[in-house]
């Protein structure tokens, strides 16, 4: 099936600089993990203040089918439209330009604002880290700006390189969070963790009558909007599909393994969190695993969870820029952003005024300190993401049934999983209205905006034809 | 007869950076405002234990009366965690006091799932039309 992809996005243009082919399943694992395995060590405990510590495990569980179903549906697509953009590149051929439109701007805004919020903890931890060496007060802001400074310009010289060094900080990380669990002996129950007592929560009457649930079952849905941030990212992998050696074995195997890695991290740092830090400083922590590891009193786990913590900020961030710039490439190369961002270095083959383009964005909301309300704004763009991908993999059915066209992968038991997925996506709009209504609201009213903006003013740039690059026959019902 | 291919404007390069710039400043309205203006982030109430009560001196600081751990809901594992992260009861009782509102407001959340269900209709309405143009210079030609 790449065969076809590659003659697709060739075909198009063919004296345009194609981006490179350099990647393997190890770096689709990695730009994946990458980005999201920051979701462990900050963020996702903010669902341990909407819905208590039980709560945030449920909306782990349960979110995390949520995007086992945007994995599965993710893979099947991905692996057969393999073009820089991922999703965005999906919805121009089954769904058509403005949903593309969306599509693109969802992936740059959620991972622009994942990116934001990477380095605003990566700011705050050297802050941190300055004021345990006796240094208080250092300013977080310079380092801010340093760390997306430096990955973007790693960015710019290449992905091969980039990606290279998430798959290194990326395995670092992920292997802290297994040495803290053994570090907390597991198998030696009330000698470092305490679940019992630190899970007798008592809820107040008049919020809720469920023992151990602070908010009730109300709380638990509620949690779900920050219990996407275990995951929040994972169908990044797909971004890099124009530059995956073989995309039909690749993007699963990377996407998969991706997934199961982060089930393992997301379930063992809930329970390394819970048995140590009482849920209402839990619920508002900056990164709760590196409180754990102060909580053991071993320094060596204190210095490791905090080279692990930047590792991981620092690992997402990279991603973010990677990805968010191919999704602002791929719409300026079909022109529904100005040409301008389309151009590739001639020397490096990367987008390298896409990734310079996002820089103020990632820098200035990097600046607000608000860690809260910038994952929010990367989590509602995630959502109107995978509310999509129900929409997606139904109508790339029902255009090319199986059979009518070779797909590098088959999602099983459709359509289970885009009924699942929708159902979820549903609840979890639900869940940010809960707490965060007001924000949900701009948010939605934002991205009407770029819609008429796209209609009225970009779309008669785009070259009609263009917009459909595979080498597949017309699709039924055309 | 076939049709011929739709030729798109040449985009100038002022046009290109005014577009650029509308996009930018339409990313930074988005998600500048509501934090400007206070409205991201979380709807919270504070409620205090029975017999606690809280004044807020001139310089911010706040002034706490009848704290105790069991009061607050803590047991004694947790009270000795919050201890050892270097909370006293005064700053524990900051964070565990306030809570989530989520007090439903029907009408709001109505109001919101037509906007959520209206703007992914119109979506699907727009990108059908434009889908069939692609289509049909596509295959059609």
């Amino acid at each position: 099936m790449s065969d076809s992809a590659v003659t697709a996005t060739q075909t198009a243009n063919p004296n345009a600089i194609n981006l490179k082919k350099v990647l393997g399943p190890v770096h689709v694992w990695a730009l994946g993990v990458g980005i999201v395995l920051v979701g462990e060590f900050m963020g996702w405990n903010y669902s341990v203040a909407k819905g208590g510590a039980y709560g945030s495990l449920i909306a782990c569980w349960v979110i995390g089918l949520l995007y086992t179903c945007v994995a599965m549906i993710d893979s099947e697509i991905t692996s057969t439209v393999a073009a820089a953009g991922g999703q965005y590149a999906q919805a121009k051929h089954t769904t058509g330009p403005l949903m593309a439109f969306n599509v693109g701007i969802y992936l740059v805004m959620a991972y622009t604002m994942l990116e934001a919020a990477d380095v605003l903890v990566f700011g705050d931890l050297v802050s941190i880290g300055a004021g345990e060496l006796g240094r208080e007060g250092v300013d977080p802001k310079p380092f801010v700006f340093l760390a997306v400074a430096v990955l973007a310009w790693l960015n710019y010289r290449g992905v091969f390189m980039a990606l290279s060094v998430n798959f290194l900080i990326t395995a670092v990380a992920f292997f802290s969070i297994i040495i803290l669990w053994v570090g907390v002996q597991p198998f030696s129950p009330g000698e470092i963790t305490q679940h019992a007592e630190m899970l007798a929560i008592v809820p107040l009457p008049e919020l809720s009558s469920v023992q151990g649930l602070p908010y009730g079952w109300l709380g638990v849905l509620a949690a779900f909007q920050f219990g996407t941030w275990y995951y929040l990212g994972i169908e990044g992998t797909c971004q890099a599909a124009e530059e995956v050696r073989s995309a039909g074995r690749s993007l699963p195997l990377g996407t998969m393994s991706g997934m199961i890695t982060l089930l393992i991290a997301a379930s063992l740092t809930w329970w390394i969190c819970a048995g140590m830090l009482p849920w209402d400083y839990l619920g508002q922590a900056l990164a709760p695993l590196y409180d754990a590891s102060k909580m053991t009193g071993s320094n060596f786990l204190v210095v490791l969870l905090w080279v692990a913590t930047v590792f991981s900020a620092i690992a997402s961030a990279n991603g973010c820029i990677n990805d968010a710039s191919r999704a602002w490439f791929s719409m300026g190369r079909d022109r529904y952003l100005p040409q301008w961002f389309a151009a590739v270095h001639p020397r490096y083959r990367t987008p390298y005024r896409s990734i310079l383009f996002l820089i103020p964005i990632a820098v200035a909301f990097g600046f607000t300190g608000l860690l809260a309300q910038t994952i929010t704004f990367s989590i509602v763009s995630g959502l109107l993401g995978y509310t999509f991908m129900p929409i997606n993999l139904t109508k790339f059915r029902r255009k090319w049934p199986l059979g009518s066209i070779k797909r590098g992968f088959v999602s099983p038991m459709h359509p289970i999983p885009a009924i699942v997925l929708m159902t979820l996506c549903v609840l979890t709009f639900f869940a940010v209205f809960l707490g965060f209504g007001t924000q949900l609201f701009v948010m939605i009213g934002f991205y009407i905006f770029i819609s008429l903006y796209f209609v009225y003013r970009r779309y008669k740039y785009v070259r009609r034809g263009d917009q459909f690059t595979m080498a597949w026959p017309k699709p039924q019902g055309y | 007869m076939a049709k011929s291919a739709y030729q798109p404007p040449r985009q100038s390069t002022l046009g290109q950076i005014i577009d650029s710039v509308v996009i930018l400043g339409a990313v930074f309205l988005a998600l500048w405002l509501p934090i400007a203006a206070n409205l991201a982030g979380a709807d919270t109430k504070q409620i205090l234990p029975p017999g606690v009560t809280v004044a807020e001196n001139a310089d911010g600081s706040k002034t706490w009366t009848g704290l105790t751990w069991e009061g607050l809901g803590q047991n004694a594992t947790m009270q000795a965690q919050w201890e050892k992260l270097g909370y006293s009861i005064e700053d524990a009782a900051g964070l565990i006091t306030v809570w989530f509102d989520y007090e439903i407001n029907w009408l709001l959340a109505l109001v919101t799932a037509v906007v959520v269900i209206g703007y992914f209709a119109i979506l699907l309405y727009y990108s059908e039309r434009e889908y069939k143009e692609v289509i049909a210079e596509k295959f059609d030609r």
